[in-house]
This record gives structure tokens, sequence and C-alpha cells, in this order.
């Protein structure tokens, strides 16, 4: 197979399958680092902030919350459109990168995808929390009852729970299916009876038969031809719960390409920061390498010049509508007393990522892992801009209200950051971080003694 | 497998693939191929037909999209109209995101469940592990044996092709 000589290897040193086995697996072998054991603790405490805060939420209701008559959509919708958006980078790189055969997902796209899953599961909290009473969260799904009623087909609140159930569910079994084979080797590497046992049990009694494998690769392009547009059509749908309403500064029809476009930009973000940090705890260096860091940075230089554009596009239009409310709204975000979030909004999202156009920023570890913590941060400030600052100063000048969230509120989204990074810590220690199996069916063309005698 | 069979494998996927060629050119009986990752061109040498998951699929979807539309329409013109701002009650514009849900949600389920179904996978599944080491760095073929005893014929074949550690199971 022809490989070009400008392509730099996917897989640092000279490695075959056996070592490649046993390096993925290491990380699941032996005692936690004593790092993960911090880690761990410091995710627990911030989870049971969390805890606290959803005990206070439902004991004594939403009222607990900084809402308000005016603002009634406050951090909890910011936190769940950010990590949804969030969530669309595991997708991307395991649905729409392999559609286009782009090799260096292999070595990102388990832990992408796991972070996706966790991702999806800290969103889908806020719209259960934020209905306050949980017991009756069953309401939001069509079921035969005796009022003979049905749900809001017409709503995109009720697309929402269709788009994101589909999406978790589906991410699910595409992550899943692809970690079949991968839990076959744990199976068989497995030491103890009981390891054996489990794995042997989760692993679906995986044989590796040219049979099973030729549909496997079927099933996984196919699933990832589902994927692709339904990873499009969750954050259309999300902003579909802004879009349809009437109010200024929401009602546009950029909203679906913008949201879109900038939940794979945060989302690209979150998988550097968590992949900087694991690729050197777990001694993953030769897997995941510069290479992928400054692929993904590029995806973060394309997908941040969207979100910049769609910014002014939105200022552009609201001046070129000659809506006077339109035009209001959008000055208010910008110049009004929100204009500190506006600002460290466009800060992070439009100036920090143009820094990767230089070729010794976008490979330098620690400028990525600053920027990726920037656009982290930009993308949550996008969310509240938007939220906030379009519903503070609504119709009437005489219920104009600042918001400012209480310490439940606080409390919730401190508490999914915790328990991201609890079931993330987990989740390396049970499940391979890296796809052995698509490493190993990549490691002859894009490995690098392969690339040496090529050069010969 | 209640057949007599032979193992052998191999340590490289091309070795591999040309041995397997080499072998059903001999008019021997490959029985299975169990290999650490998927191994392209193994599904030709093997005489595989193209998938029909595909066609799973695409049922799947086509059930789910209309299950999603036909309900929504239902409900909305049948089973209980609602008026919502006198907008139509047939709104077909905004059925379409949980028909895709839905389609979307159909397909990868039939199509994932008929793929362990039919290869008898699932939790806990009891499948013969022939070995441990093929989930690592070997390639292993696995011979049928012909009735009236052809072992000296297959070792014979693949001592030929380079294989290693050959296992009768006989």
């Amino acid at each position: 197979m022809y490989v070009s000589p400008i392509r730099e290897p996917l897989i640092r040193g000279e490695k075959n399958y056996g070592q490649v086995t046993k390096e993925i697996l290491a990380p699941m072998a032996g005692k936690p680092s004593k790092y993960w054991y911090m880690g761990i603790t410091l995710a627990g405490i911030a989870a049971l902030f969390g805890a606290w805060a959803t005990y206070q939420t439902i004991y004594y209701g939403i009222g607990t919350w900084g809402l308000n008559k005016t603002v009634g959509w406050g951090w909890g919708i910011t936190n769940f459109v950010w990590w949804v958006g969030i969530g669309h980078a595991g997708t991307f790189i395991s649905a729409i990168l392999l559609l286009f055969r782009q090799k260096w997902r292999t070595s990102i796209n388990r832990s992408a995808e796991a972070m996706t899953l966790i991702a999806i599961a800290c969103a889908g909290f806020f719209p259960l929390i934020h209905m306050g009473r949980l017991l009756l969260g069953f309401f939001i799904f069509p079921y035969p009852n005796t009022r003979a009623l049905w749900v809001n087909f017409n709503s995109p609140l009720l697309w929402d729970v269709f788009a994101i159930s589909t999406y978790f569910a589906v991410s699910l079994i595409f992550w899943y299916v692809g970690l079949i084979p991968d839990l076959g080797t744990v199976r068989d590497k497995a030491k103890t009876k009981i390891r054996k046992a489990i794995y042997g049990f989760l692993s679906f009694g995986w044989t590796g038969s040219a049979r099973h494998w030729s549909r496997h690769e079927t099933v996984s392009l196919i699933l990832a031809g589902l994927a692709a547009p339904l990873v499009l059509s969750v954050h259309t749908i999300v902003s579909f719960d802004f879009a349809t309403s009437v109010i200024p500064g929401w009602h546009t029809t950029i909203f679906p390409p913008y949201f879109v476009s900038g939940a794979v930009f945060s989302g690209f973000a979150m998988v550097l920061t968590l992949l900087i940090v694991a690729r050197k705890a777990l001694n993953l260096e030769e897997y995941i390498t510069v290479t992928h860091i400054e692929s993904m940075n590029k995806v973060i230089i394309l997908t941040g010049s969207i979100v910049g554009i769609a910014y002014i596009t939105e200022f552009f239009m609201a001046w070129y509508s000659g809506v006077e409310y339109e035009q209001y709204a959008f000055m208010n975000r910008a110049f009004g007393p929100y204009d500190w979030a506006y600002w460290i909004m466009m800060t992070c999202n439009v100036i920090t990522p143009q820094l990767f156009w230089f070729k010794k920023i976008r490979t330098s570890l620690v400028a990525t892992f600053i920027i990726s913590i920037f656009v982290n941060i930009g993308m949550w400030f996008e969310r509240f801009v938007i939220v906030v600052t379009s519903l503070h100063r609504d119709f009437l000048p005489s219920s104009w209200v600042m918001y400012s969230p209480s310490l439940v509120e606080v409390g919730l989204y401190v508490g999914t950051i915790g328990l991201f990074f609890t079931l993330f810590l987990l989740f390396i220690r049970v499940f391979p971080v890296i796809a052995i199996a698509e490493i190993k069916s990549v490691l002859k063309s894009s490995g690098d003694h392969k690339k040496a005698a090529h050069h010969e | 497998m209640n057949k007599d069979y032979i193992t052998a494998y191999y340590y490289d996927e091309d070795v591999l693939l040309k041995a397997v060629r080499q072998l059903k050119e001999k008019g021997l009986e490959v029985l299975d191929v169990l290999t650490p990752f998927p191994v392209h061109g193994l599904d030709k040498a093997l005489g595989m037909r193209r998938s029909r998951l595909t066609r799973v699929a695409f049922w799947g979807g086509a059930i789910g999209a209309a299950v999603g539309f036909l309900f929504q329409a239902w409900v909305f013109t049948k089973g209980y109209p609602l008026n919502f701002g006198g907008k139509p009650f047939f709104a077909v514009p905004s059925f379409m995101p949980v028909t895709f849900e839905l389609a979307v949600l159909f397909a990868a389920f039939s199509m994932v469940f008929a793929f362990l179904i039919y290869f008898k996978l699932g939790p806990g599944a009891k499948t013969v592990i022939h070995d441990e080491r093929i989930t690592d760095d070997r390639f292993l073929v696995v011979i049928g044996v012909r009735k009236e005893g052809n072992q000296q014929e297959i070792e014979q074949a693949l001592k030929e092709t380079g294989a290693e550690g050959i296992t009768h199971n006989v």
C-alpha cells in the first residue's frame, strides 16, 4: 500500500501486536496510582456537593434556585446545552471521521465516545431535575393514561426528549459494539477467575471469527452512517428550544448550524482537556501523539471560526432586520449589564482558538491544554449569554431584573462536573481506553517501522 | 463444531491472507479464521456473501419512521386533537423530528440485535474459544477434516504456508 511520506505515523515506536495489547491494557491492571485516587476523591467531593443540591431542589423545590419571573431559564438549561454540546465530539470522532476514513480517529474514538455517554448523562440530569417533582418525570413520555392525554408533539421540548434519549441509546450501542472485541481481549488476558467470568459475560462470547468481524465492520459502518445525521439532529433540536420561541435574540434561523458547530467545538476542547492528561497519566503517549492533538486543534480552528462568524452574523442580522427589539437585545448583550459575560465568550471562543493557526502553538501540549480550557469556559458563557441576556430585559421595563444563581444551582453544576470525572476515572479502570483491535488494524499502514521502510 | 478439525496459527495478517487463499485453492475446507482484528480481503477469500444487515437496518428504520409518524398523526387528528393556538392538527413539519429520531433508533437497534442473534452472541453466550491468543496477536485457521481422513494432506499444506502450532482436534 502506498503511504505518503509526508504523513506522520499515527503510532510511535516499533511495536508488534502483542505489545499493543499489553500497553493498552496496562492502565487496567494492578492498583490505581495515587493520582487516580486523588482525582476520584476530588471528583467525588464535587459530586457530593451536587447530591446535596439535588436534595435541596427535590425537598424544597425549584424555589431554591435563583430564577425569577423574568429569567425563567438560568444555569439549568445553560448546563444542559453545554453538556450535550460536549457530547457531540465523541460521536463526531467515531461516526463522521469513520465515514471520512480518517485513520487518526482510532486512537481517540473509544475515550471520546465514553466521554459522550457520560456527558449526555450529565446533560440529561438538568431537564430531569428542573421538573422539581422528579417522581412525575415519566409524564414527558407518551404512554397510555387514564386522562387519555398525549404529550405535545409540536413542542421542541418534547422533540428534545426523543432526540436526547435516542442519542444516548444509539451512542451506547455504537460504543458497546466497538467494545465487544476488546472486551474479548481483556477476557483472554485476565489472570483471575472472577475477572475472566465478568469480562467473558461482557464480551458477549466474542471469538474473533472472520465471519463475525466482517459483519461487525458492516454494523459499525452503518451505525456510523446513522449516528452522523443523528448527532447533527440532536443539537439542531436543542437549538429549536430557543429558535422556535418568539424571544428577541432567540428567534433566528441561524441557530441550528451555529449550535452544531459550537457543540463540536466545545466537545473537541473537552476531549483535548481529558486526553492531554490521560495520555500522560496512562503512558499512552505513543498512541495519542502530538499528531492527534494537532488534528483535533485543526477541527477547533474550523468550528471556532464558524462560531465566530455566527456571532457576527447574528449582530448583522439584528441590524439589517430593522426590528428594534432584536437590535436592542443584541446591543444589550454586548454593552448591557451582562457585557462581561459576552466579552468572556468572545475572547474565549473567537480569539483564543485563532492562535492555533501557529504550528508552534498547535503542537504545544501546554498551550493546547490552556486553550482547551478557555474554549470550555467560553462555550459555557455562550449558552449563558444566549439564555440570560435575552430574558432578563423582556417586554415590560417594569419587570427587568438581574439574575444570579443560588448556591443550589452552583452545586448542581459542580456536581455534574464531579460526576463526569468520577465516571471517566472509573471508565479508564474498567474498559480499554483505546480501541485495541482498531489500532492493530492500522498499525501496519501507519505504524512507525512501516513508515521507516517507505522512506528508504 | 461436532466435526473433526485441525487448527494452526500465523503471526502476520498478510501471510495469513495468502495462506487462506492457497488452502482454498487446494480444495481444503477452511471452517473459520480467527483474527485479533478485521483483516480486509478475508471475507472475499472465504467466499462470504455481501452482508444483509444493511437491509435489516433499512427496514428497521422504515418501520421506526412509520410508527413515529403514524402515531403522532393519530394522536393529533383522532386520539385527542388539541388546539395549539389555531395551528393545524395534522402538522407534518412538526412531526418530523420525532419521526426521524425513531427511524434512527429502530434502524440501529434492529441491526445490532440482528447481528447478535444471527451469530448467537450476547451476554454470557457460550462460544468455543479455540485459542486465547487470537484476541492478542495470533491469526488462527480452522480446517475441517474430511470423513475419509485427509489429515496428512492438511498438515502438509499448512506447513507449506508457514503455519505454526498445528493442533489436531480429532
